[in-house]
């Protein structure tokens, strides 16, 4: 186990480089100069403009500025933003639990309604009931987040009433951050309604960001299971008059997770890209919408740096997910 | 003893909500968050709404709703007669603001005035590197590096600016978000514990509310300053919840959860004008989006051509297409908002068939020219492609045929400064600080072809018309100059001027007392809620 988790590890580090000179380089093609958006309409003299490329170190050689990036990595320096002026990893920190509670909660709904629709739906082969979830997967996964987040605002919040429109929690409460998770800080803050409120606020932009990995997940887990149920051991253990929960839940059910598992495994990524636009809508402060901001403003510290930052944890979600693989089936392993 | 406990904790608790309900909260909801709370670092409006106009005070301020100057951290200043020295008299007794993380032990001074602009001022002053990338923008936007010879404190409460030119709108800079007045005791304390980032993230001033809390992105704390020289305000605490959506905006607008927002969508004003709970103020911006001509080629140099190409253009199509009736038609190329607005100058008529005769009188034919689009949605221009493709059949009415260019926007901004630019360049302008200056000679001028003059156009009569008007101090002749100035540019075209948006700020009925700014700012001081 412990050679599996090292060659695993080993084959992260070229990932990890190749991912910093895909992130250097790419925004650097972008057309676009961050100097000169630094003032907009205003033009910028040319000797100012040279002045503050020489002050972010934009004059070097572009090698020369990519080790010296690589090198403030290394060193845990991820550069400071040219937009705010502030370091790119503090800013990282404090918004990364806002991303990592929203996107927790979406996975856990999309984990706990996904898997069960998707094994009813293979039992039920064909009824209406399996008719119905998948075309309503279908529907999930096909419907633009950005419009289905405003059209739950709307009648949630609008028309019902029944929750806040966006932010994190009620204005009326203020703690000090200790986890950066709203729900356990709520807690810990002793103050009356304040988890009811952080509760509430985040059951919606949960819900749109967990839509199209719900979908994913409830298609994954109906087709792996039908294609496990038409096994020979299966009939087998029906044979052997097993009852159908033994047989599905028990027999079928581990080998059908395994790809179950890489699909939710993926969904790390697909959460992130939908953290950018669920986050923009419910003005969530989170990573993902100080990305977009930063692409806008052509900031390069900070999108290589969350970029990088973000790269780095699909790639130790995608690693524990081999790990997970090798205690399911211990035949990964070799 | 336990129980005894709980019983304090939730009598505790009681209270504390009583409290927060009897306080009077104002909630904006604000459209992006602050770049950071130190105004002298950045550009964004909503940075300065966050920082320079709750927290701090400048020496001048902008009169509410106008873009007209007066006293300030200030309280009267003399300008010597050759129009170098300004020599500022400071109000006594202001106190800086007392928080949780500084208690100040003496009043505003003349010396927190030189630290405020020295800082920015001189590049070996401790703290004019103190964070990474501090270039200071907007002081050497407004060429203030260039501009001052010297700042000099004469008394505890005298200070003279020495400038080395002539400058009339040096004291609208005055009162602009960058020249915020700080402590220099609260900076020297950071100094000497080694934590100067702080002035960025804790910023302490002698403004109308102190500053209590930023949670990044969500939510920015603030309330009223009990100490404020111009008198506490009426409600106790303001909030800042950070709402980048305009659709999301409105919604939390309706239920209540903020009482004021900025941008809302053109397409939901109609609605905000009929709910009843809601009132909708608007004004024209301080910002004008034109066409500009190259008018050092052919046959743009001929003023017949730029003339018929300006009647071809039918600007209330525009207005409807683009800004859904929120803007108006421009003819001058300052808003009406600003002082010295030219209200007698004449429009060129939406008159395509004069248009198509004056062309030929011109000996122009077959005319085929390139019309720049902005690639981004500016305040002055919320789709360039929409109005340059009406542009665009309104000069094919004419028999002139445009093809529509964009580039990425610095790019944009950059190829569109060239002097062998060939075509007419669509952009726009926001007012900096209210000064005609801002905008007349700043893209009318001379000196700026090549740069922010995009029509190339140097015309003498009208650039010595605005140099005089930067050099001359009373404001009645500055307005007598900028209004010949004014008809010099209608009568020459170097523009095509197409509109000016209007800022509209929906509110909920119960707010009281908000001015809208012309300089697009958010200030809610004064601010109160009246059930």
């Amino acid at each position: 186990m412990l050679r599996f988790l090292l060659k695993r590890l080993a084959v992260l580090i070229p990932t990890f480089i190749g991912v910093s000179v895909i992130a250097f380089s790419f925004i650097r093609m972008l057309p676009g100069d961050p100097v000169a958006l630094l003032s907009g309409e205003r033009v910028m003299s040319p000797e100012r403009h040279a002045q503050i490329s020489h002050q972010l170190g934009f004059d070097r050689p572009i090698v020369i500025q990519y080790l010296d990036y690589l090198w403030g990595i290394l060193r845990g320096d991820f550069g400071t933003s040219i937009a705010n002026k502030s370091s790119v990893l503090d800013q990282f920190f404090q918004l990364f639990p806002a991303t990592l509670e929203l996107s927790l909660c979406a996975i856990l709904i999309a984990i706990i309604l996904g898997i069960p629709a998707g094994i009813f739906a293979a039992i039920k082969r064909g009824s209406f009931f399996d008719q119905t979830i998948m075309g309503a997967a279908l529907v999930g996964y096909s419907m633009p987040i950005f419009w289905w987040g405003l059209l739950l605002i709307i009648l949630f919040s609008g028309i019902l009433q029944w929750t806040p429109v966006s932010g994190r929690i009620s204005l009326m409460f203020f703690f000090p951050s200790v986890t950066g998770f709203m729900l356990i800080d709520s807690l810990l803050s002793g103050q009356q309604g304040a988890f009811k409120s952080a509760a509430s606020h985040l059951i919606l932009p949960a819900i749109v960001l967990a839509t199209i990995p719900l979908a994913v997940i409830a298609r994954q887990t109906r087709s792996a299971m039908l294609e496990v149920l038409s096994e020979d051991y299966v009939r087998t253990a029906r044979a052997k008059g097993l009852s159908p929960f033994r047989v599905v839940g028990i027999h079928a059910l581990r080998n059908a997770m395994i790809p179950v598992i890489t699909t939710i495994g993926l969904q790390v990524g697909v959460l992130m890209a939908g953290a950018i636009l669920t986050e923009t809508i419910f003005s969530w402060p989170g990573i993902g919408k100080w990305m977009v901001d930063s692409v806008f403003k052509r900031d390069y510290p900070v999108i290589q740096g969350g970029l990088l930052i973000i790269a780095g944890i699909i790639m130790l979600v995608n690693l524990a997910v081999d790990l997970l693989y090798g205690l399911i089936n211990p035949r990964i392993r070799h | 003893m336990l129980k005894k406990l709980t019983f304090a904790a939730a009598l505790l608790a009681a209270t504390a909500l009583t409290g927060v309900a009897q306080a009077k909260t104002f909630v904006f909801c604000s459209e992006a968050s602050p770049e950071g709370f130190d105004p002298g670092l950045y550009t964004g409006g909503n940075t300065f709404d966050a920082s320079a106009h709750p927290v701090y005070n400048r020496l001048l301020e902008f009169k509410k709703g106008t873009t007209e100057t007066e006293p300030g951290l200030a309280e009267s200043y003399e300008v010597s007669d050759d129009g170098l020295q300004y020599t500022f008299k400071l109000r006594k007794g202001v106190k800086f603001q007392t928080t949780d993380f500084f208690t100040p032990t003496r009043e505003f001074n003349a010396d927190d005035v030189v630290f405020s602009y020295e800082r920015q001022w001189k590049a070996d002053h401790p703290w004019n590197k103190y964070v990474e990338g501090a270039s200071w923008e907007y002081f050497a936007g407004m060429g203030m590096p260039e501009l001052i010879q010297n700042i000099e404190k004469i008394d505890d409460h005298t200070v003279k600016f020495t400038l080395k030119a002539k400058e009339a709108p040096f004291l609208a800079n005055v009162a602009m978000p960058f020249a915020s007045i700080m402590s220099k005791e609260y900076a020297d304390k950071l100094q000497a514990d080694g934590n100067m980032n702080q002035l960025n993230q804790k910023p302490l001033g002698t403004g109308p509310f102190t500053f209590v809390g930023y949670q990044q992105d969500a939510v920015i704390r603030y309330k009223a300053n009990t100490d404020y020289w111009g008198g506490k305000q009426p409600i106790d605490d303001l909030v800042f919840a950070i709402t980048t959506d305009a659709a999301v905006r409105y919604q939390k607008l309706k239920a209540g959860e903020c009482h004021l927002m900025p941008y809302p969508n053109a397409a939901d004003v109609a609605s905000m004008k009929s709910d009843p709970a809601l009132k909708v103020s608007e004004q024209e911006g301080l910002n004008v989006a034109y066409v500009a001509y190259n008018t050092t080629q052919a046959p743009f140099d001929k003023v017949e051509v730029r003339k018929a190409l300006n009647m071809a253009i039918n600007k209330q199509a525009i207005v409807d297409a683009v800004f859904q009736g929120a803007a108006t038609p421009a003819k001058n190329p300052i808003p009406p908002t600003m002082w010295s607005y030219n209200e007698e100058t004449q429009d060129d008529p939406y008159d395509p068939d004069a248009a198509k005769k004056m062309l030929e009188d011109a000996g122009v034919s077959n005319l085929s020219m390139k019309l720049w689009a902005m690639p981004v949605a500016r305040p002055y221009m919320l789709n360039a492609r929409r109005a340059a493709e009406l542009i665009q059949a309104d000069f094919d009415k004419i028999g002139v045929k445009a093809e529509i260019v964009s580039y990425e926007w610095a790019e944009y901004l950059d190829k569109s400064k060239a002097k062998d630019r060939d075509g007419a360049v669509m952009l726009g302008w926001t007012g900096d600080n209210g000064d005609p200056d801002n905008f007349m000679h700043t893209l009318l001028g001379c000196d700026a072809v090549g740069g922010n003059n995009r029509a190339q156009w140097c015309n003498q009569e009208f650039n010595d018309l605005v140099v005089k008007a930067k050099q001359e101090t009373d404001q009645a002749k500055r307005t007598e100059l900028y209004k010949q100035a004014q008809v010099v540019f209608k009568r020459e075209a170097p523009w095509a001027t197409l509109d000016h948006s209007l800022a509209i700020v929906p509110m909920r009925k119960e707010v009281q007392g908000f001015v809208q700014s012309p300089l697009g700012d958010f200030t809610f001081d004064g601010v109160d809620l009246v059930e």
